[in-house]
């Protein structure tokens, strides 16, 4: 399992800014290691915001996203208290879910 | 002066273009992405696996800063003032794969949204946006004086 992600959402006015950084090494499978050979890639695919039940956003990440990705995004309809969870999978399958509560 | 000659090499120059930045293509705007998007080499291949070639339109805007110095960490974004816009496409042009990251925005969701890229050399930073089904996109360069694609 990865390390967790920071999450912070803050609601102004009607709108929730959702800004999430997670911990991943984003590894393009481009580079080579000092002996030459290629370090195999290693990167988030799909991420996926909720907040109570209802999807908000969704993306897919190349491995051309820095690592340790940022993401920042906007949403109505998020209420202070509410949940928000944030889901992400790599290539080689792994995956890790973290929530925030809308402050 | 050979000025006819001159300014038949300044035409085609400008068509080929117009061509290249986006003649529309619409009925080709429906094809939903996939993976392999993810792979192509070229900016061209790029538009072709999103759908077809976008319409320029200003109100679609790429924030992306006009010198980066380290090319590992590039903030980029995308804003689209467009009514339904469902999907966000930033492309690198000039990275090994252009295509970076897709958004996809549900009803509720501003289309706006933050993130840190790659760049491995001084590049254009396309934002696609899809609206009501058809393609609008934005341009921006960035010189990069650090280059963040290994090798």
């Amino acid at each position: 399992m990865a390390d967790p992600m920071r999450i912070r959402a803050a609601l102004a006015g009607d709108e929730t800014t959702v800004r999430v950084l997670m911990a991943h090494i984003m590894e393009p499978g481009t580079r080579k290691d000092a002996a030459g050979a290629l370090i195999p890639a290693h990167f988030i695919q799909d991420v996926e915001a909720t907040s109570n039940g209802k999807s908000v956003l969704k993306a897919m990440f190349s491995g051309s996203v820095s690592q340790n990705p940022f993401l920042s995004f906007k949403f109505k309809g998020g209420a202070k208290g509410d949940k928000v969870v944030v889901k992400w999978s790599d290539n080689k399958g792994d995956s890790r879910s973290d929530e925030a509560t809308i402050g | 002066m050979n000025n006819s000659r001159r300014t038949a090499i300044k035409t085609t120059g400008a068509f080929a273009t117009l061509v290249s930045l986006g003649i529309v293509t619409q009925s080709q705007a429906q094809a939903a992405v996939d993976r392999a998007a993810f792979q192509v080499k070229t900016l061209e291949d790029a538009l072709k696996a999103i759908g077809g070639t976008p319409v320029s339109s200003d109100k679609v805007a790429v924030v992306s800063p006009d010198i980066a110095e380290n090319g590992a960490v590039v903030p980029v974004g995308a804003t689209s003032s467009l009514p339904n816009t469902t999907e966000m496409y930033i492309i690198i042009e000039k990275n090994p794969t252009p295509l970076s990251c897709v958004f996809f925005i549900p009803a509720g969701t501003a289309a706006d949204v933050q993130t840190r890229v790659k760049m491995g050399q001084s590049t254009n930073v396309v934002a696609v946006v899809k609206a009501d089904g058809k393609l609008f996109s934005a341009t921006k360069e960035t010189k990069v004086t650090l280059g963040g694609c290994g090798g």
